[in-house]
């Protein structure tokens, strides 16, 4: 969007805030998950799906809707929150997260859960896929769809990733859009520690895409990237918008810290996060919702499981 | 015998089917001229995407295009389709059920000198083990040409084995190709050969050698593993009371494995397995590496002598 309104940064703002909450409630509940890189994306995830992407949730596979894949795909329980948010399902639904059956796994999964475009799970697969989408609605003469695509620092060791870049490049796919969740911590470490990537941006020139570098905790600065992507960009590059974040932006004794990764917090742990997160917001004190109370997290079901058939 | 080598029959009917439909694309991957997808690049340029030597990537882009509704087929050589790109047949396709087909070129041994690293002798046995894959070896052209059309009307990841060079017709005049069939080609009640792709032929030709000694070998052709018919196993088992089978593959993880898990679960009778004995390949004539391998008609029948010998009881 170019000049957002203070209003529209505002509503942004408040969705990333949500984003962050929900995101941390399904990861606790479920006691599986990504914390730090869920709350490195809010604001990112919170300008696509409630500012940029043309999707429709009473209708998931409207043909002419824009794509987003999710190919740093264990930051799934962002867009989960961003997804239930924009009414693709009940927002109750999250607290299924990581069970047996449910509609919500660990990693997206595009047969499961409405509104997710790719499976994913293995770091480096999901720009080709989303490569692949830009082609396809080429071919299907869809001019003003988009397909956009999240990838992750850590990601970007991925040999597949800068195979993805060379194929987009040449093939013009200026209906592609990637972003870089740049927060700089991989799982065992910092990213210039264990296989740095700089000079990122200088490599995806080289490579061929329109490139710009953003605060990702911006909300102004990402939609007007997004806004120049989308339609100002050189025609016939693909854009890539560098979005410098921090891992488990919000939570002070997450921030920086890669034991945050895939870590889920216990109950404890989460209300404190929570708490600051709201301070961090100028928002009455919530912790979180189940604490102390007999449901605090996910248990096993001891029956009404269906088991498969044996083939 | 067919004139037409199988990789062009393979590179005529993409055209064919490209022709019938618009939605449908092929990838290379700086391959093409061997595979003979350069056919329905030549006549649907604009359909068939390069990707170069990058077969992770290909298999990716296979799948974000499946999902926006296309019908690909990523096309390269079996060894690469899915040994280099294993994970992302995997998890980008197999996983979510996208409508992409894979032709694994050259398998085996008939691939021309290239070596080892080139001769797929493992693929069979990946893609068995990949949910929501079926899983096909066409034994003859009009096989393949069948396999495909049904590929691109089944919805969902098919994995089909196209060989290099020419190869005998076996299946009989009026064949209907059904997913999870087998086919008998000749009767018999000593012995029941299984082929699977163009070995069948070879088990047709190891009955005719059996027959001189007084062996009556049934042949029945396997040419879907999944589907298994596992129906027509346990059948040939009851009826001829051992078997042999014979793949363009190893022995582990393919036909003969296949086989010996339905037979062991349904009626475990003796069975030998006649493919490379989990060895990689070598460069070398075509017809040096069928004989230094043992997946000739002779072994074969080596093989039907000794099942037959211990389901008498004489070993």
């Amino acid at each position: 969007m170019r000049n957002p309104s203070n209003e529209t940064l505002c509503m942004l703002e408040e969705k990333a805030y949500q984003i962050r909450r929900l995101a941390l409630e399904m990861i606790t509940y479920g006691q599986v998950g990504h914390p730090g890189g869920s709350l490195s994306e809010a604001e990112v995830l919170a300008c696509l799906y409630f500012s940029e992407l043309n999707v429709d949730p009473q209708n998931s596979k409207w043909p002419d809707r824009d794509r987003f894949v999710m190919s740093k795909a264990h930051g799934c329980p962002g867009q989960y929150a961003s997804l239930a948010m924009r009414g693709f399902f009940p927002l109750e639904e999250i607290y299924t997260y990581g069970a047996i059956d449910s509609r919500l796994q660990s990693h997206p999964d595009m047969r499961k859960t409405p509104g997710v475009e790719m499976s994913g799970g293995a770091l480096g697969q999901g720009l080709s896929t989303a490569v692949g989408m830009a082609i396809g609605l080429r071919h299907f003469k869809k001019w003003n769809s988009r397909v956009y695509c999240l990838i992750g620092d850590g990601e970007t060791n991925s040999g597949q990733i800068w195979e993805a870049a060379m194929a987009a490049a040449q093939y013009k796919l200026d209906n592609l859009i990637a972003i870089t969740d740049y927060n700089k911590v991989q799982a065992k470490g910092f990213v210039h520690d264990l296989m740095g990537i700089e000079p990122v941006a200088d490599k995806w020139r080289a490579f061929g895409w329109e490139v710009e570098e953003v605060d990702g905790h911006d909300v102004k600065e990402l939609l007007e990237a997004l806004h120049r992507a989308r339609h100002i960009h050189v025609r016939g590059k693909p854009s890539m918008i560098i979005a410098h974040t921090v891992k488990g932006k919000g939570v002070s004794w997450m921030e920086f810290n890669y034991r945050w990764h895939t870590h889920a917090p216990l109950p404890a742990e989460a209300d404190k996060a929570l708490r600051e997160i709201s301070c961090h917001y100028c928002r009455p004190e919530e912790g979180y919702s189940r604490f102390g109370t007999d449901d605090e997290i996910l248990k096993p079901r001891s029956e009404g499981i269906i088991t498969d058939k044996p083939a | 015998m067919s004139e037409m080598e199988m990789r062009e029959v393979f590179g005529k009917m993409l055209v064919d089917l490209g022709r019938e439909n618009p939605d449908i694309f092929v990838l290379d991957g700086d391959l093409n001229t061997s595979t003979r997808t350069d056919l329905f690049l030549a006549e649907f340029p604009k359909r068939f995407v390069q990707c170069g030597i990058a077969e992770q990537n290909m298999m990716g882009i296979a799948a974000g295009m499946a999902a926006a509704g296309i019908i690909p087929f990523p096309t390269t050589f079996a060894v690469f389709a899915t040994k280099r790109a294993c994970d992302q047949v995997s998890i980008s396709i197999a996983y979510p059920k996208l409508n992409v087909k894979i032709p694994g070129c050259y398998p085996g041994l008939p691939t021309g000198k290239a070596g080892a690293t080139h001769q797929s002798i493992e693929d069979l046995a990946i893609m068995r083990a990949m949910p929501n894959f079926l899983v096909v070896d066409p034994g003859d052209n009009e096989e393949l040409r069948q396999v495909m059309r049904a590929a691109v009307a089944w919805d969902g990841p098919v994995y089909f084995r196209v060989t290099r060079p020419a190869v005998p017709d076996i299946t009989p005049l009026g064949y209907k190709f059904e997913w999870g069939k087998a086919v008998n080609l000749r009767p018999g009640t000593d012995v029941t050969l299984i082929g699977t792709g163009f070995m069948t032929y070879y088990c047709l030709l190891a009955a005719d050698m059996l027959e001189k000694e007084g062996i009556k070998a049934r042949v029945d052709h396997h040419p879907c593993l999944k589907p298994l018919d596992r129906d027509a196993i346990a059948k040939s088992a009851k009826e001829t009371g051992c078997i042999v089978t014979a793949e363009n593959h190893s022995i582990i993880g393919g036909l003969g494995s296949a086989v010996a898990e339905a037979l062991v679960e349904t009626a475990p009778v003796p069975m030998e397995r006649i493919g490379v004995h989990d060895k990689f390949v070598e460069c070398g004539e075509v017809p040096d590496l069928f004989v230094k391998y043992q997946v000739r008609p002779e072994d074969i029948v080596d093989a039907a002598r000794r099942v037959i010998a211990r389901k008498k009881g004489k070993v």
